[in-house]
């Protein structure tokens, strides 16, 4: 095996066990990345230099015998997460020249923790997106076929972990654009509780709904990476105080007598492709098999879970954005008065979706459309959320495709918003109601296409769903 | 259709973005699909349903006021877009 296709848990065995070196597995993925990113483009920066500089130190640490739970592993990062002095354009032109001077925290955990960054991973514009096709850096292509799409938003992090450019990502997830892609590409994802990761330095999009979490090639990777990750930060009031759980302590867990919910509405999505049920089917079998009791259940206000989703996030987004002016930082594109700065620089600086959404939100928050849009939306929101409530009274998990498609073809969708948004059908649920969710792969379709099952917990109840994915994963 | 062209130019100019007319009529299309995509949610009943704003519960939340490490001038500096003498340039606020 190629030290690249490694997982966390074996590259860290064999650097303790002095097998290869940091910079021989950073090397790996770096050659890797060299191949393949003028195809699959999942890099818009690699940072080569301070990367080797990094495993170089982890080294000495290991040598020393002082290896940190990440120590020497090469790890990529979604553009639309800051990183310090690191480029970090957030896939946007108004960002081309943006290097932070400081890091996110959950970046500079898992630097302290000894990982190594070896680049930032392409992405839709800020998340705006489920292709990818909305980078000003271009598409990211699906390692499996590269006419389709990779996925998205953060379609770069899942091809880079897919495609073995690196060992794991760390992307964003909103409405879906953590497990979707991972889906699409055969990995692991988690969309963690809002709250439970800091958002600090995280690029906003929706502030209500965006959550920072791991893309991997294993469940218990993506428990190590929490582990690192996760818990209160003071940069970030929305943080909460709960205890951490070790992780991967209950990975191993039987599933004997856990409940796990079948949500009718997921299955009876308009368009459901047949390979993609009977995939989740198949899972739901293995789940019996390990004990599970299944149970039938209903989330009643599923279906109205886009249309509040793309109420609330463009009206963040025109709020958020007004920061993007090209007056302190980024790009500024020169105007006649202060206006036209404003204007110009927001015109070459974001791609179309970003500027759909800005309109959009500015529209549904003008006065006169407040009560009709958002204040609707929240309401349907607080509906969407009491039908999660309800159910995990009675069960402890849900079990869904990620998914009603695998990954469609790249211009497929481009120009038709609805037909993208329509996408996120079965994550944005989730997102809307900040519960977690774990996308894991459950098989591929005949043409070879990537399939996911998402694992739904109850708010905080991270260790279930980790629980359950990894209980699948082990089923051969 | 929705949203008027009108209208959009009318956003647009709130929003601080200048469109050229293609995009203007592009935008004025898509964006009517998707506000007639949201009238489904008129389908529901919300009378007397709180608005979820989050979904923590925590309100309130303060920390401690202390001095810590911060950017220098010279890193924020260097990300401005026109500088001169360690100093944003930025055009006129003030018409006369």
């Amino acid at each position: 095996m190629k030290l690249n296709e490694l997982t966390i848990a074996q590259a860290a065995d064999g650097l303790k066990k002095k097998k290869f070196t940091a910079v021989e597995l950073t090397r790996a993925c770096l050659d890797r990345i060299k191949k393949r990113n003028q195809e699959i483009n999942a890099f818009i920066t690699v940072c080569e230099e301070s990367a080797l500089a990094e495993a170089k130190e982890a080294d000495k640490m290991l040598a020393k015998g002082k290896a940190r739970a990440l120590t020497g592993i090469p790890f990529s990062v979604k553009d639309a997460i800051c990183t310090k002095g690191i480029r970090s354009t957030g896939a946007a032109k108004i960002l081309d020249n943006y290097t932070p001077s400081f890091d996110a925290t959950v970046i500079r955990k898992i630097r302290e923790q000894g990982g190594v960054l070896i680049g930032k991973n392409n992405c839709d514009a800020f998340g705006h997106g489920a292709s990818n096709e909305n980078s000003m850096y271009g598409p990211v292509k699906n390692p499996r076929d590269t006419s389709k799409v990779s996925g998205g938003s953060s379609g770069g992090s899942a091809v880079a972990v897919a495609d073995h450019q690196c060992i794991f990502a760390i992307a964003e997830d909103t409405g879906g654009s953590i497990r979707q892609p991972a889906s699409f590409c055969g990995v692991v994802g988690l969309r963690p509780s809002y709250g439970r990761n800091s958002r600090y330095g995280i690029m906003p999009m929706a502030s209500s709904l965006d959550t920072v979490g791991p893309i991997t090639k294993t469940v218990n990777d993506l428990a190590v990476v929490m582990e690192t990750i996760a818990g209160r930060d003071v940069r970030d009031a929305t943080t909460v105080p709960d205890l951490v759980p070790v992780y991967t302590e209950a990975l191993e867990k039987k599933l004997l007598g856990v409940r796990v919910g079948i949500p009718r509405e997921y299955f009876e999505v308009p368009g459901i492709n047949p390979e993609v049920k009977a995939a989740t089917e198949k899972q739901i079998e293995n789940l019996k098999n390990l004990g599970a009791k299944i149970v039938n259940v209903s989330l009643p206000h599923t279906k109205y879970a886009i249309a509040v989703y793309y109420i609330i996030v463009p009206s963040e987004v025109s709020s958020n954005f007004g920061r993007l002016d090209g007056v302190r930082y980024g790009t500024r594109n020169k105007g006649k008065d202060l206006f036209e700065l404003y204007a110009k620089s927001r015109a070459v600086g974001f791609p179309e979706e970003v500027k759909r959404r800005i309109l959009i939100g500015t529209y549904a928050l003008s006065a006169g459309y407040y009560d009709a849009y958002y204040k609707k939306a929240q309401q349907v929101r607080t509906l969407i959320r009491k039908d999660f409530d309800e159910v995990f009274k009675i069960v402890d998990a849900l079990i869904t495709p990620t998914s009603p498609f695998p990954a469609f073809g790249i211009g497929e969708k481009a120009n038709d918003p609805i037909a993208m948004y329509l996408a996120d059908v079965l994550v944005a649920p989730a997102g809307v109601a900040g519960v977690p969710a774990l996308s894991v792969p459950a098989g591929a379709t005949k043409a070879g296409l990537p399939i996911g099952v998402q694992i739904i917990g109850p708010r905080l109840k991270e260790e279930v769903v980790l629980n359950v994915g990894r209980q699948l994963e082990n089923v051969k | 259709m929705s949203i008027t062209i009108l209208e959009v130019k009318k956003i647009a100019e709130l929003a601080r973005l200048e469109l050229t007319p293609a995009e203007e009529s592009r935008h004025a299309e898509t964006i009517s699909a998707v506000l007639d995509y949201m009238k489904i949610l008129n389908e529901v009943d919300t009378t007397g349903v709180e608005p979820t704003f989050q979904v923590t519960g925590l309100t309130n939340v303060f920390r401690e006021d202390t001095v810590e490490a911060c950017a220098t001038v010279k890193e924020l500096v260097a990300q401005m877009p026109q500088v001169e003498n360690d100093e944003l340039v930025v055009p006129e606020v003030f018409e006369e």
